[in-house]
């Protein structure tokens, strides 16, 4: 009975967030648009140098992609804290650490397979070679939920500050760079036409400890910026 | 049904304290009414009892265990509804009481469209909340208090921008809470026409 009820909570809030999002879908598209002109302008800056795009271009989508998941943070928490839904959440009879996996689930799914989706195209205007790109989406994939899971507990740490979108980027930007690293050292390595097992199961390895550890934290630190 | 105690509850903020030593316990069927200036610590002590604010001394219990230690077991008891209505803008208030009543354990007995229709809120159930004026959407916020099987309603000035209807409206509403062994306890200004209520003055 308590299972079912938690289930239905987790859907609802879930769904709650999606509908949130598609009402006001011109704020959500933001992140998005940022990372698709972001990379855009970097052909058009550096000219149509195909080799030297094809070194930088792993490394322009991510650092695009962290940018743009940064920028979609702020959103997560913040309406929620003003609006009372927060102080309404954590005094669910479910667990807060199990609800907040619902709203970083819909925040990835609103900001985050967005970037997964277009970037492929990202990839041809930087003229990657397929077999890179194939990877690329792969570690979008497994890289962007971690985005998310830590930036959630970023979030919760500051949406009691009035301006604690500085101490965001500080607090958070480090923990996403060993993501950065390895994502994008696997896509250069794929184009070279070397095997990237190891940069894959490393990414799999930090979205399995993300994934386990920052729900506590973001219910954790959610309850003391409450407080 | 288990009872609310608080024992010499100390509660401090910008390093003034606004009140310590507070202890007073709260039985079924008992409301309970928070009075004192603005500023005497009425909202810090109904987040305190809440669960969402910590004291910085003493102790909340129900049924004579921590609340914080009890959790979303002790939050099942409880629905709270503060100055910040807590109510998507953005959602119907169809869509606001179903996610509340999911959020806490359902109450089989009353359907949301009841609840819509008793804060006559029934015939504005598909427009976003934010076109309601502010004392329907404290009406959509006092219905949260009836999907679920709370036995226990903390209400942070609950009569803010209601009508001379909808405040007697509520007044009964509480009464019968009461009556069927619930509790309420409450801040508010507003001289509230309860027969046998508790009282603290936090000023004095």
């Amino acid at each position: 009975m308590s299972d079912l009820s938690l289930r239905s909570a987790f859907a609802v809030l879930l769904k709650r967030d999606l509908v949130l999002a598609y009402r006001r879908r011109a704020e959500i598209a933001n992140p998005l648009l940022f990372f698709i002109l972001i990379t855009a302008l970097f052909p058009l800056g550096l000219g149509s140098n195909k080799p030297m795009l094809q070194a930088v271009g792993p490394g322009v989508i991510w650092v695009a992609a962290l940018l743009a998941a940064l920028l979609s943070l702020d959103g997560m928490f913040r309406s929620d804290f003003e609006d009372g839904s927060l102080e309404q959440l954590m005094l669910s009879s479910h667990p807060v650490s199990l609800l907040v996996v619902a709203k970083i689930s819909a925040h990835w799914l609103v900001t985050g397979l967005p970037l997964v989706v277009v970037a492929p195209l990202l990839g041809v205007l930087l003229s990657l070679p397929g077999d890179a790109i194939a990877v690329l989406v792969l570690t979008l994939l497994l890289g962007t939920p971690i985005l998310s899971l830590i930036g959630a507990v970023g979030v919760a740490l500051t949406v009691g500050l009035r301006r604690g979108g500085i101490i965001l980027s500080l607090l958070v930007l480090p923990l996403y760079v060993p993501v950065l690293i390895f994502a994008s050292d696997a896509v250069s390595t794929a184009a070279a036409g070397i095997p990237i097992t190891a940069q894959l199961y490393i990414i799999g390895a930090m979205l399995v400890l993300a994934l386990s550890l920052a729900p506590l934290a973001t219910a954790a630190s959610l309850r003391v910026s409450l407080s | 049904m288990p009872e609310l105690a608080a024992e010499l509850l100390e509660c401090e903020r910008n390093g003034r304290v606004l009140f310590s030593g507070l202890g007073f316990s709260l039985q079924p069927g008992q409301i309970l009414m928070l009075e004192g200036r603005n500023g005497s610590g009425k909202t810090s002590l109904l987040r305190i009892l809440c669960g969402i604010r910590l004291p910085d001394a003493g102790l909340v219990s129900w049924g004579g265990e921590d609340i914080f230690k009890l959790g979303p077991d002790y939050h099942e008891h409880v629905s709270y509804v503060g100055h910040r209505d807590g109510v998507k803008q953005d959602l119907t208030p169809r869509e606001n009481l179903r996610i509340a009543r999911a959020m806490g354990k359902p109450n089989p007995d009353v359907e949301i469209e009841d609840v819509l229709e008793f804060f006559d809120l029934y015939d504005l159930d598909d427009v976003p909340t934010r076109t309601l004026s502010a004392g329907q959407q404290r009406r959509l916020a006092l219905g949260r208090l009836l999907v679920t099987r709370a036995t226990l309603w903390l209400l942070d000035e609950p009569f803010t921008s209601l009508d001379r209807h909808g405040i007697d409206r509520f007044e009964k509403l509480m009464q019968e809470h009461g009556e069927a062994g619930g509790m309420v306890a409450l801040t508010t200004h507003h001289r509230v026409a309860l027969p046998d209520t508790k009282r603290i003055n936090l000023s004095s």
